[in-house]
């Protein structure tokens, strides 16, 4: 069963391996924590999990998986959630309530079909934060009180806790997904510093690798270089602006910020929708100055890396058309600019702050996508890395 | 060996999640990767693991330029060539210029030791990697001598990260993983309790009220953390501030006593103060 569990895991592309399977169970093995559900979860997501991204996408796992499943650990400990069961009647029913009670088959009886309830009704508000759901009928109602009252999630109890410790979902927000801080933008984009390093080609004297070495050969001096360390790697960003692009100014921004303070060699330009025969690098003055194209191909040479930003969004027209351009009259089409500015810079990608699920269904971005060989990210920490991934390839 | 079980010490209180964490990394004899927020007691959970477990800690902080050949030995060379030139007899024996890192330290501790690697991100991308073996099976072989240094028992290893750089999966696999989230502020209350028992609940309540009012606030460039609310309480009753001072509505209308404490950013204050103005504009209105 829990082999299930972990193929479940993995399909949800949690990266969790055989050694942390094992490890798991090597620490279950070992009585850490007292094998309830709540313990469980916690030794569960401390080995197989390793970054608090994933914790939101564990969490969802583990409630569908585990739901309707919790009686499994029940049977290990029988007696506990009876007793919670009983101190939260107790605290919610009156004195003449609980006499109808014992009148009706007693306290197990009743208890027993609390809990069958319960477990009914968080199986109807499937992935809700509030499993007992605000408008629940109850048959306890003939009782007077309202499962309502009781927000069984917020009781004290340790077993149900841990049902609400991950219905909740605390970690909604790490998901590399939907996290889009600045800061996780430098961290993806640092892979491509990293790279520039181990390429720098320039050699200097190691000074202390030449003392070291030297003094390793009893005294006979022993040269030693090493390659300068700095960022080689040339970036050149072409940004696209206005027209749909503003809902996604703000992403766009920490994007540009981000790649700033992380590459020397930095270039961009803006473009709108589709690249033609000039951009610009300035929005206020984009109808006065512009860069040809072909000074671009001239200026820059072909070891920089091209990173498109766009949400790849307009009518296809503008792509394929002569002419198609909203703005002006374009004499070859955006796809053939496209292709050369491909052809001479054989290192590039697009990222797309348009959710992945949309591509598919925007005819536009479909063609930008195949004119890019596939290359089209999403605009997220983890698009970004899977591009600067491919951008060093 | 069984040792005795973490859970929490006077100094440090501890969710249960984190109990299960440590729990399994002492048992288990594996390395614990501790991540989080600045500021929310992930060095400070080594020092405590320690104290409560009666162990020695041994810290290790990790900087940019750590390599982690350093936490195993290092070779004095130029201690060896001196030593050669004035024609010291020790120059014989290159034992004599080993000098002991942290890890090896930790290994050759007789009691089982707490081994704080802190801040394990902000080393060279390939630091974890390097120290993947010795992790492992918590022993390495010393080229120069031709030995191999073996732990006596298996240290407790904590290891902090900022985040500041991906570690590697390999590293990750050979871990247990923990991410201390902020504190809510019921735990926030028993964190201030043990740091500052008899505080005065209403100067506490505000305090909280104020502190959780600040994180929510839209663009800040810097969060408060825990331990700077923990030092701004210190400074309110150090300076003696009455409850009054920080009544929930007055905040609102002028900026907390001390502010300097929480907020570490001139960027910040200025946000502060002008939403503070807002506030008060949109009151009179």
């Amino acid at each position: 069963m829990l082999i299930d569990f972990f193929f479940k895991l993995r399909e949800a592309s949690i990266p969790a391996s055989i050694t942390e399977y094992l490890s798991l169970l090597e620490a279950m093995d070992r009585g850490i924590g007292d094998l309830g559900v709540d313990d469980f979860y916690y030794l569960a997501r401390t080995s197989l999990v390793k970054d608090e991204r994933h914790f939101d996408r564990f969490d969802q796992i583990f409630g569908s998986y585990f739901k309707g499943r919790e009686i499994l650990f029940d049977r290990i400990s029988p007696e506990v959630p009876m007793e919670w069961l009983r101190k939260l009647a107790e605290r919610h029913l009156s004195e003449e309530e609980k006499a109808q009670i014992s009148a009706l088959g007693g306290w197990e009886k009743l208890m027993e079909t609390l809990r069958r309830r319960l477990q009914e009704q968080r199986d109807r508000h499937q992935g809700g934060s509030k499993w007992i759901g605000t408008a629940g009928t109850s048959p306890f109602g003939a009782y007077g009180y309202n499962p309502e009252g009781i927000r069984i999630g917020q009781d004290g109890s340790r077993h149900r806790r841990a049902v609400k410790v991950w219905d909740r979902r605390f970690y909604r927000n790490f998901d590399d997904h939907l996290d889009l801080d600045n800061r996780s933008f430098k961290v993806a984009l640092r892979r491509l510093r990293k790279f520039a390093r181990e390429c720098g080609t320039i050699e200097e004297l190691d000074l202390d690798g030449t003392i070291h070495h030297t003094a390793r050969n009893a005294g006979l001096l022993d040269v030693r270089m090493v390659p300068e360390r700095r960022n080689a790697v040339k970036v050149l960003l072409f940004l696209d602006t206005g027209g749909s692009m503003s809902d996604h100014i703000k992403i766009c921004e920490e994007l540009f910020s981000a790649a700033c303070g992380e590459f020397r060699h930095l270039e961009y330009f803006y473009f709108h929708n589709c690249i033609y025969e000039s951009l610009w690098r300035d929005n206020d003055r984009r109808h006065t100055e512009r860069t040809p194209f072909a000074e671009i191909l001239r200026t820059y040479t072909a070891d920089y890396k091209i990173i498109f930003v766009g949400d790849a969004t307009m009518s296809p027209y503008e792509i394929v058309y002569p002419g198609g351009s909203v703005e002006h009259w374009n004499e070859e089409a955006g796809a053939i600019w496209m292709q050369r500015l491909l052809t001479h810079y054989p290192k590039a990608i697009w990222l797309n702050p348009e959710p992945k699920r949309r591509w598919p269904t925007t005819p536009s971005i479909d063609i930008i996508r195949k004119l890019m060989d596939n290359r089209m990210y999403p605009l997220t920490p983890a698009g970004i890395d899977a591009g600067v991934r491919e951008l060093l390839r | 060996m069984q040792d005795s079980r973490f859970d929490g010490t006077d100094r440090y209180v501890v969710t249960r999640d984190l109990t299960m964490a440590v729990n399994a990394a002492v048992t288990l004899g594996r390395p614990l990767l501790v991540k989080g927020e600045p500021g929310t007691g992930k060095t400070m959970l080594a020092i405590e693991v320690a104290r409560a477990l009666q162990k020695p800690l041994i810290e290790w902080h990790v900087k940019s330029t750590t390599r982690a050949q350093q936490g195993l030995y290092e070779y004095d060379a130029v201690a060896r060539l001196r030593d050669s030139q004035l024609g010291d007899p020790k120059v014989h024996d290159i034992a004599n210029y080993i000098v002991r890192g942290k890890l090896w330290e930790a290994f050759a501790s007789d009691i089982r030791p707490v081994l704080l690697i802190d801040e394990i991100d902000k080393a060279d991308i390939e630091f974890p990697n390097d120290l993947l073996l010795e992790l492992d099976r918590m022993e390495f072989f010393v080229y120069e001598t031709r030995k191999t240094v073996r732990a006596t028992t298996r240290p407790i290893v904590i290891i902090t990260s900022n985040n500041e750089k991906e570690l590697p999966d390999a590293f990750l696999r050979r871990c247990f993983f923990h991410y201390i989230r902020f504190p809510d502020a019921d735990n926030m209350r028993k964190i201030v309790d043990v740091h500052y028992p008899g505080i005065k609940q209403r100067l506490l309540d505000r305090a909280l009220r104020l502190f959780f009012d600040l994180r929510e606030m839209p663009g800040l460039k810097k969060k408060p953390s825990t331990s700077e609310f923990l030092d701004w309480i210190k400074l309110l009753l150090a300076e003696d501030i009455p409850p009054e001072a920080l009544h929930s509505e007055d905040h609102k209308t002028s900026v907390p006593p001390l502010y300097g404490a929480l907020l570490k950013n001139e960027q910040d204050v200025d946000l502060l103060e002008q939403l503070l103005f807002l506030d008060r504009q949109r009151d009179r209105s």
